[in-house]
């Protein structure tokens, strides 16, 4: 099958590429430009571990074509921290225990960073709708609550 | 999980879409928001040779309104529809069920064309567009035409569009005075599709209903009009007595209810009824 030249921009660097039209946005973002903090989870885009930022919209990226983010500007978790210092989203996971595998953690955090964008200030029940296509099986959800509550707090500061 | 090879093309027109569906046949397949095509091919259930993206015809996208009717473009995400002022201003209805679909990642790409092509029989678009009497738009070889929400659903992810055609628009009739509508499901817990969701268009004077029309979805393998309801209802007091008995009927006429690992025949008709209770009892508060 014929492949493409693609071109994207994550976190403001150019990748271009030529890719088949089956690659998933997924392995695009891991393989070719190596950003590996984006995580394949479950790969049946219930789990949202593949969360990034995609022309501004959250977006499971294991189901999305490369093919298709011809041209888009993508965010991933590897974009948030500036010069070093973490992003108030990351900060509040850290501060308030808000993972403990991790392994759900960088979508967790595009998914929120999308939800603050949206509404500065949730409501607790607002911050648990906003992250329903996220999937966490370590902390029950209520420390990460507690760092979006945490970000929330610090970005309106 | 990666899907089977295909080719893939990105026409920026309707009409050469249309040209690339009437050139493969049946081996070409539609994209739109992809959140049920893609997982449906990482799993090799779908192997379409040719990937027809419809993402970058812009004619396909947006909502607008034109004498007492909202057109919404095939392509128009959920998210859009839940944040739309006009959808909020004209028929809050729409903008209630598509912040019921999915989650946010789903909703910020699934399309309300793409969900009815579809067919699922728990999504839950069917539900609204057939309380609300829209109308769907197809464009195929032979021009464009116009079908009927109740006659757009056949079988199990099986409508009335061919293969060749292509779902351009969703008109939906704005609602007169008196009107409201309300949505109402019990989603399943893990993928939020609905086990039984209920969409309500009720007309009220005076507490009477005037009007009434009931769109259920995830009970059986074709959403359907509760028609049962309907009638019993109409002219009658929006008692609680009457609403409850009027209720009843949700599943009336209904021989395919659905069953699964989630939800037994028996379960799913009594969630008829109580969600249809319930979407009533609230539309008419």
């Amino acid at each position: 099958m014929s492949k493409k030249v693609i071109n994207t921009k994550i976190n403001g660097t150019n990748y271009t590429a030529e890719v088949e039209p089956r690659m998933l946005l997924i392995h695009f973002i891991r393989d070719v430009a190596g950003l590996t903090g984006s995580h394949i989870g479950c790969e049946t885009s219930i789990c949202g571990a593949c969360t990034a930022i995609v022309d501004g919209m959250a977006v499971k990226t294991c189901a999305m074509l490369a093919i298709q983010a011809d041209g888009a500007e993508i965010n991933t978790i590897e974009g948030l921290a500036e010069n070093g210092d973490l992003h108030p989203i990351q900060e509040g996971f850290w501060e308030c225990h808000g993972l403990q595998c991790g392994f759900c953690t960088p979508g967790m955090i595009m998914a929120a960073s999308q939800l603050l964008e949206r509404n500065p200030n949730p409501t607790e029940s607002e911050i648990r709708h906003g992250l329903e296509g996220n999937l966490c099986r370590c902390t029950g959800y209520q420390h990460i609550v507690n760092a979006v509550q945490y970000a929330a707090q610090k970005m309106q500061s | 999980m990666i899907p089977g090879s295909f080719e893939y093309i990105a026409p920026s027109s309707v009409d050469e879409a249309l040209a690339l569906l009437k050139e493969n046949g049946e081996s070409a397949k539609l994209l739109a928001g992809g959140h049920s095509l893609i997982p449906t091919m990482k799993l090799r259930l779908a192997e379409p040779e040719v990937i027809v993206d419809l993402n970058r015809i812009g004619a396909l996208k947006g909502i607008s309104e034109s004498s007492g009717t909202l057109i919404i473009g095939a392509l128009t995400t959920h998210y859009e529809l839940e944040t739309s002022d006009l959808a909020h201003r004209k028929i809050p209805l729409l903008a209630q069920t598509a912040a019921a679909i999915g989650d946010v990642q789903v909703r910020n790409k699934g399309t309300i064309g793409g969900s009815l092509a579809h067919a699922d029989p728990a999504a839950d678009w069917p539900a609204a567009i057939l309380a609300l009497d829209a109308e769907i738009k197809a464009v195929g070889q032979g021009g464009e035409r116009s079908i009927k929400a109740s006659d757009f659903f056949e079988d199990l992810y099986t409508t009335a569009i061919d293969p060749e055609e292509i779902i351009t628009e969703i008109h939906v009739p704005i609602p007169g005075a008196n009107t409201k509508g309300t949505y109402l499901k019990l989603p399943q817990i893990a993928s939020g599709f609905a086990l039984a969701g209920v969409a309500v268009i009720l007309t009220q004077v005076e507490n009477i209903c005037q009007n009434l029309a009931v769109g259920v979805t995830g009970v059986s393998s074709v959403p359907y009009r509760a028609a049962g309801v309907e009638s019993d209802l109409r002219g009658k007091a929006f008692s609680s007595d009457n609403i409850a008995a009027a209720a009843e009927k949700a599943v009336d006429g209904i021989d395919d209810v659905l069953e699964d690992i989630h939800a037994s025949e028996a379960y799913r008709k009594n969630l008829a009824k109580v969600y249809t209770r319930r979407a009533i009892e609230s539309a008419a508060s």
